[in-house]
């Protein structure tokens, strides 16, 4: 019997678990290791964030579900690997500690005969002085990376409604928190639910809503924008971007690299070197993403953390980390089986596997501060190479050690991504867009680097009863509800 | 008499190099049966770039 330990029941891990679980069947074992109780459809923490859904309609318990999929469950978090095992044994195995009510703080070491890391971001609100430390978020801005973050949010909004009823004038100011953040999508989400919700609540004039973030150009997204076909023409991002902000009365501040909060007050330097402060009464900005810390030791006890993670904490796979330049980047630098190059039976899926590089371009303002998104990984990735890498190990296990990969590499792969501009079954809109590829290839399509025969996008309330829609079938899906292999990632 | 969008134009300000939909183009967007039509058209393209990736 094989063990295949998973580590993250998130987007990715839960998908890699699930299907390896069905593909193995009772012969062998799937260990599932996440430190939470419940799973959490974080797209839909945007609505939790303006009180549009409550925490209960975004989230699950795992529990009954990993014991419907015969998954051994350990809530716990992960905090090293032993990729040689130690002095004992040579079986490999991972320390693991328990955040299980009853059992937190108990330590244990699994053994394995596969890993998969599915940890996801640190949400590092630490590296903003005044965005929060190593405990998480801090007390002058809000977030919606979590279901409670997005609760706390919404309190707070609600405040800001309060007073604008009473005739206080409040600013809202919505972004990243950081040079070097990515998931602009997700803020981009939230400013324009909350410009929805204000003026639903009709105080929309009561409002300035400013936008600020790292990307060089609006709509760059951290995948350096993209072309669409509409009326005829290729038309960048940026131009819809702006011409959305526009029409909703949203001021912009790009270039950013916000280097301290205050009380009501963000320092920021732009990629000019200039150095500026924004005021707000709510603030919501995006963390940076880190790896979440995991340590690796050698069969003697020495630290091999650098050997198995870049250092930015994500693990390292087989992608080209020696591109150097953007000059120099290709699409083929893009991993595409997730196997770490050191330990063949280790691999990574979704937000913690090290990228090569951004795919934006790299900028930094005079006095050196890198101001550049990092690259996405989008739900829909996280989901397909969740799936390839359950499969290789999955056929691994079943047929044989020289079963060959499978392959799934954001230069090769497209996405959908529905981001919502405010919910309402008929007032609703959100922006519906598909990309392909992820990562642009700039020598299979010149100029744009995507085929822009399938890479589109509109915004209106058909966007929004798709993220509606996407929002139920993901929820029944992860719950392994009748039909969910056929839902794609 | 209604604020157009591109009445948030500000001369010379980040915001006046773009385009802004007008009243037609706004109202589509929430038009009940256009955008019936829209969704399915959205569903196949997705659809289509879904199978490609897997
Ligand atoms: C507010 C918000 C809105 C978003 N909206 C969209 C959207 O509309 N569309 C879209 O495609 N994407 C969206 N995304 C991105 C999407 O959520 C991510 O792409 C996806 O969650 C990544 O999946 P993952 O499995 O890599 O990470 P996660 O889903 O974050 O899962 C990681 C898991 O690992 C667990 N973990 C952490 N540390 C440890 C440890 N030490 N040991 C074991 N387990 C650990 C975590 O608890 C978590 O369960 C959004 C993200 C945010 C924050």
């Amino acid at each position: 019997m094989a063990r295949l330990v998973v580590l993250g029941g998130g987007v990715s891990g839960h998908t890699a678990a699930t299907f390896a679980a069905k593909w193995l069947g009772s012969s062998h074992e799937v260990v599932v290791v996440t430190p939470n109780s419940k799973w959490n459809w974080i797209p839909s923490n945007i609505w939790v964030g303006v009180g549009q859904m409550g925490k209960e309609d975004v989230t699950f318990d795992l529990a009954p579900v990993y014991a419907k999929a015969g998954i051994n469950y350990k809530q716990a978090k992960a905090v090293s690997i032993n990729p040689e095992g130690n002095e004992r044994s040579d079986k490999p195995f991972v320390t693991i500690e328990y955040t299980l009510a009853g059992r937190e703080g108990e330590v244990e070491n699994i053994e394995y005969d596969y890993l998969i890391n599915a940890t996801g971001p640190k949400l590092n609100f630490g590296a903003t002085p005044g965005l929060g430390d190593a405990n998480g978020l801090g007390e002058f801005t809000v977030s919606v990376c979590t279901a409670d973050h997005a609760v706390h949010a919404n309190e707070e909004f609600q405040k800001c409604i309060q007073k604008m009823k009473k005739g206080e004038r409040q600013k809202f100011l919505i972004g990243t928190g950081h040079g070097l953040c990515t998931c602009q999508g997700a803020a981009f989400e939230y400013i324009f639910n909350i410009e929805h919700e204000l003026n639903k609540a009709g105080v929309r004039d009561m409002a300035d809503l400013k936008w600020i973030s790292n990307e060089s150009f609006l709509g760059d997204f951290g995948v350096g924008g993209l072309h669409m076909k509409s009326m005829g023409f290729a038309v960048s991002s940026k131009i819809f971007a702006e011409s959305l902000f526009t029409e909703r009365n949203v001021d912009w501040i790009i270039g950013a690299h916000v280097n301290k909060v205050e009380k009501g007050k963000v320092h920021y330097e732009l990629l000019d070197g200039s150095m500026n402060e924004e005021e707000f009464d709510f603030s919501m900005l995006i963390p940076p993403f880190a790896g979440v810390g995991l340590k690796a030791y050698a069969k003697d006890g020495s630290d091999i953390t650098a050997t198995l993670f870049a250092p930015n904490g994500f693990l390292k796979v087989d992608a080209n980390y020696a591109a150097g330049a953007y000059e120099n980047w290709k699409a083929s630098d893009w991993p595409k089986t997730y196997q770490n190059p050191t330990y063949g039976n280790i691999f990574a899926c979704g937000i913690a596997f090290a990228p090569p590089h951004p795919i934006s371009k790299p900028m930094s303002s005079p006095n050196g501060t890198p101001i550049n998104p990092t690259p996405p990984r989008t739900g829909m990735p996280s989901g397909i190479i969740g799936k390839a890498v359950a499969h290789s190990i999955c056929d691994r296990i079943l047929k044989g050690e020289s079963s060959p990969l499978h392959e799934a590499s954001m230069a090769n792969m497209g996405a959908a991504c529905v981001a919502s501009a405010g919910k309402g079954l008929f007032d609703g809109t959100a922006a519906a867009m598909t990309i392909y590829p992820v990562v642009p290839d700039f020598e299979k399509y010149p100029g744009t680097g995507r085929d822009t025969d399938y890479t589109f996008g509109e915004i209106g309330l058909a966007g929004h009863w798709i993220k509606h829609i996407l929002h139920h079938l993901f929820i029944w899906k992860a719950k392994l509800k009748t039909g969910w292999t056929m839902i794609p990632e | 008499m209604e604020k157009k969008a591109e009445h948030n134009i500000k001369a010379y300000g980040n915001n006046f190099t773009t385009m802004t939909p007008g009243p037609l183009a706004i109202k589509l967007r929430t038009c009940k049966i256009w955008q019936f039509i829209r969704f399915i058209i959205i569903n196949i393209k997705m659809l289509i770039v879904v199978r490609k990736s897997h």
